[in-house]
């Protein structure tokens, strides 16, 4: 590999007089967890359906594995794994029948198919439901065997669409380790998500919005890079507090958090606390101290219309 | 390259999803079970005990003989008696008979002229022409009926007198081949054959596609090295074979229940089948790169089913048909089969005489699979 598994070139995609995805240009490099941050509608399975070969794009180019799209995408399905996004096995399969059929697809060799199966039985917690029908498991349990399955015949890249949307917190944590132990086995994943946590979890994100990418780069760089600054608010009365900040020409944006205000404000402002201070009044029931900024703020900055520009 | 494993683990997935869908599962055994008895015992062209209706205005012991025996033909059951025609015309009109014999008043004078007594010389110039001696008016709008009391016509009267019967010469002598006993069951069982696995067959497959869109295995499969070819095939072989149970069980059962037993080779039987079943199948597999869902397969096997079950031959005798109709029934893999099978099972015909059927069913098959191959795309724009 040349440096890269994955580079688009102004890659678009349009529905009708709709522009799914809009001239995206990206450069994944090998052995990376790669995230596509978005809310739903941003562009991200589509961008990945275009990568797979399944939608043609309306313009520009892609090479995944060296291999150059529009063309024929045939070659390429053998050496990438993809996780739909809902689940796509056979329900009124079992889960070793289903990865038996996936790796009889794929063509595993026939000597070394059921110790794979086995062998990732073990990994992913299924010896239990090997011969259980997959419709009546429960999500997290499908989720991992659709992971076992994506990865069967030891894929080069993995496309992961929203893998964990359906899971609770605890297997997910349990679904990254799996997938940077993917990583250490020499595979390249592509993620979409639209979990801070696990955007955060990614070696670069890119961040998407309204089929546009906004930004992307390691989530630590983006976060230090952030062009405005962070101050929390906290007290009673946050909608109040919200509703004075809001017009202001300092305030670039503010968030509600439970009882906190995350606010973000024009970078080249000095002391952007005592800022909100005087925006707010006196009032001795508020207090406000700049912070970190997290991704969620590196969203917001980046989705801010008058920030993008 | 086309890879027999693969085709090797659709085909295994298919019988594994089949055997877990109970309802299917029993479909198999039960479609030609059910329709087997239901056509075989209901579909009957041989006309017997139409309801009708007497009106006998002779009243003489002449006139009942005259009811009786008409009634001894089996073709009527004198269900009702009325007293005027005019009442008769009445019931017909509401379906309470569907034929009424009316006995003028003058029977006797009528019979006595008849040459059907035969006696009589031609009669005289003075005397009055023969007339028929009674008449049946009929709902002429079935026309199996109509025919089945035109058939009385001719009825000979001579038993009336208790005169021994002067039997006509017959114009042509019929020798019945293959059916001479002239039962519609000889007909219908292989005949029962084709329908039931059109629609089986054409059932099975035309869901076949559509049901991976419709569950959302479809991404997934699409995203598999598979080839289009290799699923289609694999998804064929299944219902190859669930079509060759079939087919034994409509025989089977056609042998044990209705007599009919297959003259032809079994080895005939075999090939001919498996060309009617292959064609049905790849037409289904067509349909189903087409439908949206299951419920517009559904619509569109019975779209092909109607003219099978009614243009093929099996209903009505093909050669009676129009020719616009025949020309469109050619299309049908059912018009080729419903030849075919009958020939091996009620005429032991050979392979090589229905080389034409078989080559089109061959040609069918493959263009339908090239068809649905084509027509199913990787991808989703």
């Amino acid at each position: 590999m040349t440096g890269t598994v994955v580079e688009t070139r102004g890659l678009t995609r349009r529905f009708g007089d709709k522009t799914a995805v809009d001239h995206v240009d990206l450069r994944i490099a090998p052995g990376e967890i790669y995230g596509f941050l978005g809310p739903n509608g941003s562009g991200k399975t589509t961008l990945m359906r275009m990568m797979t070969g399944l939608l043609t794009p309306s313009e520009g180019s892609a090479t995944v594995l060296g291999t150059d799209l529009p063309g024929n995408a045939e070659p390429l399905k053998q050496a990438i794994g993809y996780m739909t996004q809902n689940f796509s096995h056979y329900r009124d399969l079992t889960v070793r029948e289903n990865l038996g059929f996936v790796g009889n697809i794929y063509g595993v060799p026939r000597r070394d198919l059921s110790a794979r199966i086995d062998e990732l039985l073990v990994t992913y917690d299924l010896v239990g439901q090997a011969d259980q029908r997959v419709g009546g498991m429960s999500g997290g349990q499908r989720q991992k065997m659709a992971l076992a399955a994506a990865v069967l015949h030891r894929p080069k890249l993995l496309f992961l669409d929203e893998p964990t949307s359906a899971v609770d917190p605890e297997t997910r944590r349990n679904f990254w380790e799996q997938l940077f132990d993917l990583v250490d086995e020499g595979a390249s994943i592509i993620v979409s998500t639209h979990f801070m946590d696990e955007a955060e979890r990614c070696h670069r994100i890119a961040i998407l919005e309204r089929g546009v990418k906004r930004i992307d780069g390691a989530p630590p760089a983006l976060m230090r890079d952030l062009p405005a600054q962070v101050v929390e608010v906290t007290g009673r009365d946050m909608r109040g507090a919200k509703a004075r900040l809001d017009p202001a020409p300092e305030v670039l944006s503010t968030a509600q958090i439970g009882a906190r205000l995350r606010v973000l404000l024009r970078p080249d402002l000095d002391r952007p606390e005592a800022v909100v201070r005087t925006i707010l009044g006196a009032r001795e029931d508020v207090s406000a101290e700049q912070v970190d900024p997290n991704l969620e703020d590196v969203f917001v900055a980046a989705t801010t219309p008058e920030l993008a520009a | 390259m086309i890879s027999p494993r693969r085709i090797l683990a659709i085909m295994k997935k298919e019988l594994l999803q089949l055997r877990r869908d109970r309802m299917t599962f029993g479909m198999v055994i039960m479609i030609p079970l059910v329709q087997l008895l239901l056509f075989g015992y209901a579909i009957n062209t041989d006309i017997r005990h139409i309801p009708a209706g007497l009106v006998d205005q002779s009243r003489t012991g002449l006139s009942r003989a005259l009811a009786q025996m008409v009634e001894a033909t089996q073709v009527v059951d004198f269900t009702h008696v009325y007293a005027t025609p005019e009442e008769a015309e009445k019931a017909l009109t509401v379906s309470e008979v569907r034929a009424v014999l009316i006995i003028p008043p003058d029977l006797l004078s009528r019979a006595v002229r008849s040459p059907s007594i035969g006696a009589a010389p031609p009669p005289a110039t003075d005397m009055p022409a023969a007339r028929p001696v009674a008449q049946w008016i009929v709902d002429g709008s079935d026309t199996m009926i109509a025919a089945g009391i035109r058939g009385l016509r001719g009825m000979p009267l001579g038993e009336l007198f208790r005169k021994s019967v002067n039997t006509p010469v017959p114009t042509f002598e019929v020798a019945l081949f293959y059916n001479p006993e002239q039962r519609s069951e000889v007909n219908i069982v292989p005949g029962l054959v084709g329908i039931i696995l059109t629609m089986t067959m054409i059932m099975f497959t035309s869901a076949a596609i559509v049901r991976e869109s419709e569950r959302g295995n479809m991404e997934m499969l699409i995203n598999t090295p598979v080839r289009p070819i290799e699923l289609m095939v694999g998804k064929v072989i299944p219902y190859l074979l669930i079509g060759l149970v079939q087919v034994a069980i409509i025989l089977g059962l056609g042998y044990v229940l209705f007599d009919v037993a297959v003259q032809g080779s079994l080895w005939v039987l075999f090939v001919v089948t498996l060309a009617f079943i292959g064609a049905s199948l790849s037409l289904g597999l067509v349909l189903s790169t087409i439908a949206k869902n299951q419920l517009q397969a559904m619509q569109m096997t019975v779209f092909v089913l109607l003219p099978s079950i009614l243009l093929s031959g099996f209903m009505f005798p093909f050669d009676g048909m129009p020719v616009p109709a025949q020309w469109l029934a050619q299309f049908l893999p059912a018009t080729h089969f419903m030849l075919m099978i009958r020939g091996v099972v009620l005429r032991d015909a050979a392979l090589m005489d229905m080389a034409d059927g078989l080559i089109w069913l061959g040609a069918f098959t493959l263009v339908g699979l090239i068809v649905a191959s084509l027509r199913f795309r990787k991808r989703l724009d």
